[in-house]
């Protein structure tokens, strides 16, 4: 299960801070789900489950749940290669609604 | 009872990265690293100079990865991954491999001679240039590995780039090193078998990995894989590893090269070349084509 | 056991006893015979250690700065223009808490391209966050090398251990080379908290807003700040074990001085023969000879000069455009304290040009007839 939804990290004092200047966590926090205008919405019933959205998600945000892909809306920042590289054509980008 | 058809996954499934990192929408970069790390596995080390990915795994406090990284000072990404090479194996950790990840400034420029010297020192370390042909991180402005034509910052359109891109797979060659390889993140399969190859060879090794940048390029995002495909069909990014210095291998022969054209017309970069222009390149890629299968 | 040998083999032994495990070093003169002989050393095994063959001092520091995050005891060693090359990543080395202990040899800056001592090479580097000591023989060279990995290693700040050029770096001395055993039991073996390992991924160096910057600067301050008194701790460990004080000066004769010069490096063994002619003559002289320049240490330099009347600083340097740097920070320790002696500035020594006892007693002289500066830089010995 990849790491999702962390909380903001924040030091109250220099003391809280490690010696060496490192990361403590990953960034979830982070809902770059927010950056996009248009989302990917997938057509399951004309997908053949070939991988290639997966594949080629930057992010990665798309999620292979039992077999099928599913988009993290959270974090899809709405680049469009899913929808631009499947074969089949059974994805979609659609305006966001605000 | 309907059999359940599992989803067709070409690479492994473990993803060493976490969402939330602060690529740009349709990034090349991010899906070279992707691929890489999934070739790889967790017991990697990255020495990442100034570029983007300097940015991308996020600011201090945070990482999106799950390999640790030390992000070093800009020119020194071969040479910070030769001390951690050694420093690792000096205290016990002969495993793990150690890769200097840089863009192109980082690499062909700047970089360059740290390259160059652990080439030479036949450092055992994976070094990738992952290229987006310019300084992107800092805004858009021309490096050496800038091809004839584009627009960038530094280039503007009166004064477009009008030195060919620096050969540097020929002078990693040069170096006679173990092993070099060209790659595209449209053709993710290739890049991870090679980068699996090169995993288990001791020396250096060099990869040339084609990162399309919409930013950079005025390109729509969605387009992203598609350019780096188009640049392997059309021989302007060709797919071939080269071996101790001379043995060449060509990964992808190309029955019916596609025009450049194609490739150039849908980034805004090249917008303002004239068909004399288009057709000087389209006569460079093929030369340089018909030399790299000489070469085979 | 006993040895002669010159001030950059004492660098050598000194990472060799330390059990440095990476060494990456670039030739210059004078450094050449330190890297060497760590060759050597490594080549025929009695030092475990990988020596990376560099093709400049950037990836020098640079490539220690990868080892030493690895979790490497890491060396190396420079000088004057190599070390002006290094100068990016001396500050990385230092801010990224790496404690690397490299030995550096004074050496004049180019141009006039010299090869012979003077201290604007590593003194051009005192902002850098690195500590500085200053040595006049090549036992201290020895010595001091185990003892800044010590130093460094507690307080993960990088050490830089400076030695004149030819003056020392190329002079014979016999050295007491102490015995690995017991350098084991005064040095253990360098193991970081936090290194770079998949075992416990972590991002070094990311980008760092306004909101983290300063307490991370707070910290490697506050740190420094611990140096003075951990300098002293472990000088006195090391005399017990091994029979030699590494302190953070060397006060010569000045308890009941009325003149004290300041000095630094080979200049400051020098004084100490102009302080015995002068003492034979009625003078009340005395030397302060100032070992560790980076942390300042402010409160020795006060307890000592306090009590004198006169202070002459002879700087083998310049901050062009302002004065001797010795004499600055001099200045600014006596600052305000009750009692502090005028201090008189002086310039000696550049580009390799000898500081006699007849220097000495030249700044002696022109102190002693003033009861109060009135230039800020005397120079010595130059044909205006």
């Amino acid at each position: 299960m990849r790491p999702k939804k962390a909380n903001k990290i924040v030091f109250k004092s220099a003391e809280e801070m490690p010696l060496m200047i490192c990361s403590v966590g990953h960034q979830t926090h982070n809902l770059t789900g927010a950056w996009r205008n248009i989302r990917p919405e997938i057509d399951r019933a004309n997908c053949v489950q070939c991988g290639i959205c997966w594949k080629f998600c930057p992010e990665p945000s798309i999620d292979v749940v039992d077999g099928w892909p599913v988009v993290d809306y959270d974090y899809c920042k709405g680049c469009g290669i899913c929808a631009e590289e499947c074969p089949q054509k059974c994805i979609v980008m659609v305006e966001e609604r605000k | 009872m309907k059999q359940e058809k599992k989803m067709t996954l070409t690479l492994p499934a473990e993803e060493l990265m976490a969402c939330g990192h602060l690529a740009c929408q349709g990034c090349g970069a991010t899906l070279a690293m992707r691929y890489m790390l999934k070739a790889l596995g967790q017991k990697t080390a990255l020495c990442i100079p100034a570029c983007c990915w300097a940015v991308i795994d996020g600011p201090y406090p945070y990482s999106s990865m799950d390999v640790p990284i030390y992000h070093c000072a800009f020119e020194t990404a071969a040479a910070t991954a030769t001390g951690v090479k050694a420093g690792l194996e000096m205290t016990g950790d002969k495993e793990t491999t150690v890769v200097a990840w840089a863009g192109d400034g980082g690499t062909f420029d700047i970089g360059l001679q740290a390259l160059s010297g652990a080439a030479e020192r036949n450092e055992d370390i994976i070094y990738v240039c992952y290229d987006n042909e310019a300084y992107m991180n800092t805004g858009i402005q021309r490096s050496s590995a800038t091809p004839y034509g584009a627009w960038t910052t530094t280039t503007p359109v009166k004064h477009f780039k009008n030195r060919p891109k620096k050969d540097i797979v020929a002078i990693m060659a040069a170096h006679r090193i173990p092993y070099i390889a060209t790659a595209s993140i449209s053709h993710p399969e290739d890049f991870f078998k090679k980068m699996k190859k090169a995993k288990d060879i001791k020396g250096t090794r060099f990869f040339h990995v084609y990162a399309p940048c919409p930013t950079g390029w005025k390109s729509r995002p969605e387009d992203t894989v598609k350019l780096a495909r188009m640049a392997v069909q059309n021989a302007y990014f060709p797919l071939y590893e080269i071996e101790d210095g001379d043995k060449v291998t060509l990964n992808l022969k190309l029955k019916d090269k596609k025009p450049v054209n194609d490739y150039i017309r849908i980034q805004g970069r090249f917008r303002h070349l004239t068909e004399a222009q288009v057709a000087s390149i389209q006569a460079e890629v093929d030369a340089r084509w018909e030399r790299l299968l000489k070469s085979c | 056991m006993k040895k002669v040998m010159m001030g950059n083999h004492a660098l050598s032994y000194g990472a060799m006893l330390s059990r440095s495990q990476v060494i990456a070093a670039y030739p210059i003169t004078p450094q050449t015979q330190v890297v060497e002989l760590l060759s050597e050393m490594c080549a025929d095994g009695s030092l475990d250690a990988k020596f990376i063959k560099v093709e400049s001092e950037h990836s020098a520091m640079a490539a220690c700065i990868g080892s030493s995050v690895a979790g490497a005891r890491s060396f190396t060693a420079t000088s004057a223009q190599g070390l002006a090359l290094m100068h990016e990543m001396l500050h990385w080395a230092s801010g990224g808490r790496h404690p690397i202990v490299m030995g550096n040899i004074n050496r004049s800056m180019a141009p006039g391209w010299s090869i012979w001592t003077d201290q604007n090479d590593s003194l051009s580097e005192r902002d850098t966050g690195w500590m500085q000591y200053y040595c006049a023989s090549n036992q201290e060279v020895l010595d001091t090398v185990i003892q800044a990995f010590k130093v460094s290693e507690a307080l993960m700040i990088p050490g830089m251990v400076i030695l004149d050029a030819f003056a020392l770096s190329h002079t014979y001395e016999v050295v007491d080379v102490p015995d690995q055993a017991a350098v084991d039991a005064y040095l253990p073996p360098f193991k970081p908290e936090i290194r770079l390992t998949p075992t416990d991924p972590r991002a070094f160096g990311g980008l760092t807003g306004s909101e983290h910057y300063m307490e991370l600067r707070y910290k490697l301050q506050k740190d420094m700040e611990k140096a003075p008194a951990l300098i002293e701790e472990t000088g006195r460990e090391f005399e017990q074990a091994f029979g030699r004080n590494l302190g953070l000066i060397d006060a010569y004769r000045c308890d009941d001085a009325d003149f004290v010069f300041v000095t630094s490096g080979t200049a400051g063994f020098t004084a100490r023969a102009a302080v015995d002619e002068l003492r034979q003559s009625g003078v009340k002289a005395g030397n302060l000879r100032i070992k560790v320049f980076r942390p300042f240490p402010f409160a020795k330099v006060r307890e000592v000069l306090g009590k004198v009347k006169r202070a002459a600083v002879v700087d083998r340097n310049c901050s062009y455009g302002a004065h001797g740097i010795f004499y600055q920070e001099v200045k600014s320790a006596l600052y305000g304290q009750a009692g502090a002696p005028p201090v008189f500035g002086y310039i000696a020594g550049l580009g390799g040009r000898d500081i006699t006892v007849d220097s000495f007693k030249e700044v002696a002289a022109h102190a002693r007839a003033k009861d109060r500066a009135d230039e800020e830089i005397v120079w010595i010995g130059v044909k205006k």
